[in-house]
């Protein structure tokens, strides 16, 4: 079975805050999901199938109480920050194989008012626990193994974060708007070798929700018709410590197992949302799903490559994660959201890719250079 | 992270009791299938290569190359080096560098392992050798 065409995007909502101190975390998974019902046309009764993160408070079971939901599937898969989009994909398998007809997904949460609960752990506690490792050291050691095999530069990762910017400056909510330069990026104070400051996604509060459905329910309603094609979905750790090699993540696997679904290429993709945690995870990620050879991602990015109108991949183009909005830093959410944006033609007119109808949204969770997973999603505009 | 930081108690289990006792006596153990003859670290009872259960401990020589690190330049207990050690006798495993000077680490440095005290049994580090 294939979700090839089987699962419609016809909702979206990115909520507007970056900072929300005087909400609770629930209120914005119910404000986020409020929004996506009103962006669709659907209201509360219809959704049949909800889906969240270890962003929601008490878990799937407490967030389909809280929002008063009466759902006949559920899943509450996470992985991190690719959370989101390992549900998209879910939420078309279960569309496809008719377990639910309207899914909800949210994420939501506040870690720039107050912080984080500690990640989950497993047998690995007492081997790694000690050793402070956080995301910044850990993508600053991927950063570290990368330049020391293919030369890549700071001034290379920096070009990443430039391109980001100078989408961010159209978007009213994003939380950095101003234009850098590589210079202003190498400039910036060293976080974790060889990672600056600028190298570095924002911390925001916020989030975002999406409504997942069928064809014939999506063609019932108003929006423009943008469908799942393909999907992929990996892990990848050190496994024993024989697999060591940070210089790919498991996109390697979830990306060419959506390309292959889709039917597509690289090549014909028009727009490509990338998670940013960092901009080596910008890097990397186009290396793992073939937009350019491995070791070959300096190279690619650099010179304005990724910037809407003026390079070949015009990537992330509300800003992404590095200057607009990384909800409860977790970006794969606000990906698909910038995806079908730009597949429905609603994206910033300054940044709108022309007659834009095949574009990807894929992300990592958890930290790239120990385990993480991966999630690829290309969706298309009917 | 410098000589003042107290580091956390391993907790220990029954999989992993064995080679808690042994970094008490200066020893890194690894754990290697006798069935596929592949080493591991952490350890694990069952082989994550073959999944036979016929696993042993091996005492680790200690000695290994930085395969990558980052310096957080800054944290509650001042700055640390994180990195991978790729052990002689194969596995990588996650550690900091210490009793060094942590700005002039190099990919592919030999290091050795030393340990560091805890309220209960002792942690493995790695230092330059």
């Amino acid at each position: 079975m294939t979700i090839k065409g089987k699962a419609y995007l016809a909702g979206i909502y990115e909520h507007p805050t970056r900072h929300a101190p005087d909400k609770s975390t629930s209120q914005l998974h119910a404000e986020i999901a409020k929004g996506a019902l009103e962006d669709a046309g659907l209201t509360k009764a219809d959704i049949d199938g909800y889906f969240c993160a270890g962003d929601a408070p008490g878990g799937v079971m407490a967030m389909v109480d809280y929002l008063g939901l009466k759902v006949r599937h559920f899943d509450s898969t996470d992985t991190g920050g690719c959370s989101y989009l390992v549900h998209l994909g879910h939420a078309a398998e279960a569309i496809a194989a008719g377990k639910c007809s309207i899914a909800l997904i949210t994420l939501a949460g506040k870690p720039r008012t107050g912080a984080m609960r500690p990640r989950a752990t497993g047998a690995e506690l007492d081997f790694e626990a000690a050793y402070g490792a956080t995301t910044h050291n850990i993508y600053g050691m991927c950063a570290m193994r990368h330049m020391h095999e293919f030369g890549t530069t700071s001034e290379q990762l920096a070009w990443i974060k430039v391109a980001a910017s100078h989408h961010a400056q159209y978007n009213p909510h994003a939380m950095l708007r101003d234009v850098v330069t590589v210079e202003d990026v190498l400039n910036s104070p060293m976080i974790s070798d060889p990672l600056h400051r600028m190298d570095c996604c924002v911390v925001t509060d916020g989030g975002g929700g999406l409504i997942v459905t069928t064809e014939a329910i999506a063609r019932s309603l108003k929006k423009p018709l943008v469908r799942m094609i393909g999907h992929g979905e990996a892990i990848k750790g050190p496994r024993g410590g024989k697999d060591l090699d940070l210089t790919y993540s498991a996109g390697v696997w979830s990306g060419p197992r959506a390309f292959e679904e889709a039917g597509v290429t690289p090549k014909d993709i028009k727009y490509a949302s990338i998670y940013d945690s960092f901009t080596i995870t910008v890097l990397m990620q186009l290396e793992d799903l073939g937009f350019c050879r491995k070791g070959e991602g300096g190279k690619f990015v650099a010179d304005g490559n990724l910037i809407s109108g003026v390079g070949k991949l015009p990537f992330n183009t509300d800003g992404g994660g590095l200057c607009s909005n990384h909800p409860v830093n977790r970006g794969g959410m606000t990906k698909i959201i910038e995806a079908v944006r730009q597949l429905r033609g609603q994206a910033h007119p300054k940044v709108q890719v022309p007659n834009c109808d095949l574009a990807i949204a894929h992300g990592t969770g958890g930290l790239l250079g120990v385990r993480h997973a991966a999630s690829t999603c290309i969706l298309e505009r009917v | 992270m410098d000589s003042t930081v107290k580091y956390p108690t391993p907790q220990g289990n029954p999989e992993t009791k064995h080679f808690w006792e042994q970094t008490v006596e200066g020893k890194l153990l690894i754990k290697r299938c006798t069935a596929c003859g592949e080493a591991h670290y952490f350890p694990r009872s069952i082989c994550p290569f073959c999944f036979s259960d016929q696993t042993v401990w091996e005492e680790s020589s200690g000695e290994g190359e930085i395969y990558s690190f980052s310096l957080m330049r800054k944290s509650a207990s001042g700055p640390y080096a994180i990195g991978y050690v790729t052990l002689k006798e194969g596995p990588s495993l996650l550690t900091n560098f210490v009793d060094c000077n942590m700005h002039s680490l190099k990919i592919g440095q030999k290091v050795k392992v030393v340990f560091k005290s805890t309220d209960g049994a002792p942690l493995p580090f790695f230092t330059p050798v």
